[in-house]
């Protein structure tokens, strides 16, 4: 195996497309190298990427921000601008595992692992985040729910890597918010994951939203009956309820050992409910 | 397999090593730097015993490469005490009985050290929060927590 850290995008570029086997990006590692330990994965080559210059930076950009993608979890924690215009996507992120493992784990490692539960995803699926993307044919953005294709699966070329994510410029009066749902009270693998996001204008009414479900379906989905029910409304109980709805109805899970369809079903309208009036008070809504 | 030069520094020695390009920083530390301090539990990064920090950062050494300490900077439960001098979560965890195999302890006092230098009036639930990711099946947690809290008293006292 080849161990590679190249310190511009050119080189990371350049060096897997030179690589004829398995090669694998290295951001955070806590995916990789379990995966290495446990035998699942024997790559030939792994491309650091975290020496490359930007990939540790959360950067302000058009009113938004570019974070890099070997930002860890507990980075973008510590940015205080950060966590005051999208807290939803900060907490997501930092439900990932252990004080050790927001050590490391980045947003676009948790996206490219491509994990039906991946915290961050829905959250960053709400905020309507955009990842940049660098490969043999040059740069290119893409919606971050057009990254994942499948449990495992991207739509990332042989060849590309993610280099960053754009969280989008926030308009007054918005707000995000992601809850799960674990047995437990900490580190575990949600069961249902949830990302709202809403945008009010000065009476209170919703004039934008997203929401996406994480874990009910082979990849996050965006749920767009949800934002429909949202927008144009002042998000009182009863269009909270029509979210919930609008979600269960959208969820399509698997049973399996950490929840059966049903369960995921009904689990998936309550976040919904439950993280919309949170994103709605810190929209400012009353 | 070619295998890959690395300077670094731990516990603020400058430090050189050989090592295979998928070797853990953890195999590293221990088999070929002989500092068998930090021990390996799951080596999946789910228990915490094999805890440093990278550039300040607590994380788990098993999932880092070797080859990514180039140029970092390594704290390790080596370079906790002062010589025969004992730091005050060390002597804590010893009057406190906050150990029974031991396995953890190392990873447990380089996560708490890591905590109390980001927060040095953590409460209980922050610290427990901070500690979660240490797995311990001996002591049951209590005795780790107060030991924590009365060492984090106590540094409070003499700073």
């Amino acid at each position: 195996m080849h161990y590679l850290s190249p310190t511009t995008v050119d080189d990371a570029v350049a060096m897997l497309a030179a690589q004829t086997g398995d090669c694998r990006i290295l951001a955070g590692g806590t995916d990789l190298l379990v995966r290495m330990k446990s035998g699942f994965a024997e790559p030939d080559a792994i491309v650091d990427i975290k020496r490359i210059e930007g990939m540790r930076d959360i950067l302000h950009e058009d009113g938004g921000f570019r974070i890099g993608a070997g930002v860890s979890g507990a980075e973008m924690s510590e940015n205080a601008d950060l966590v005051a215009a999208w807290p939803g996507v900060v907490e997501a992120a930092g439900l990932i595992g252990s004080t050790q493992i927001q050590g490391r784990a980045t947003m676009a490692g948790n996206l490219c692992n491509a994990s039906p539960a991946a915290d961050s995803v829905p959250a960053m699926v709400a905020a309507n985040a955009v990842a940049r993307i660098a490969g043999p044919n040059g740069q290119r953005d893409l919606p971050v729910a057009e990254v994942p294709t499948g449990p495992g699966k991207t739509s990332l070329a042989p060849g590309e890597f993610v280099t960053s994510i754009f969280l989008p410029a926030r308009p007054d009066r918005s707000g995000d918010a992601y809850l799960r749902f674990i047995p437990r009270t900490e580190m575990d693998i949600a069961v249902v994951g949830c990302g709202v996001s809403v945008t009010l204008d000065e009476n209170g009414t919703c004039t934008d939203a997203r929401v996406a479900l994480g874990a009910v379906a082979p990849t996050v989905i965006l749920v767009p009956e949800a934002a429909e029910a949202l927008i144009g409304t002042t998000l009182d109980d009863a269009v909270l309820e029509a979210v919930a709805k609008a979600c269960s109805a959208a969820a399509t899970p698997i049973s399996d050992k950490r929840g059966t369809v049903e369960f995921r079903t009904h689990v998936a309208g309550v976040l919904a409910r439950r993280a919309t009036k949170i994103a709605k008070t810190r929209a400012g809504g009353k | 397999m070619t295998k890959v030069h690395v300077t670094t520094t731990i516990n603020g020695d400058p430090t050189e090593f050989l090592c295979e390009p998928d070797e853990t920083l953890l195999d590293v530390l221990r088999d070929r730097l002989g500092m068998t301090g930090s021990k390996e539990g799951c080596g999946t990064g789910d228990c915490g015993a094999c805890s440093v920090t990278l550039n300040g950062r607590l994380v788990c050494s098993c999932l880092v490469l070797g080859a990514e300490a180039e140029g970092q900077e390594i704290g390790t439960i080596e370079g906790m005490a002062q010589g025969e001098n004992l730091h005050v979560l060390q002597k804590k965890f010893i009057e406190h009985a906050a150990l029974q195999c031991g396995i953890c302890t190392p990873g447990l006092l380089v996560a708490a050290k890591s905590l109390l230098e980001k927060n040095p009036d953590p409460t209980e639930e922050e610290t427990r929060y901070w500690l979660a990711g240490n797995l311990c099946r001996c002591t049951g947690y209590d005795k780790i927590i107060r030991a924590v809290m009365d060492a984090a008293k106590e540094m409070r006292e003499a700073a």
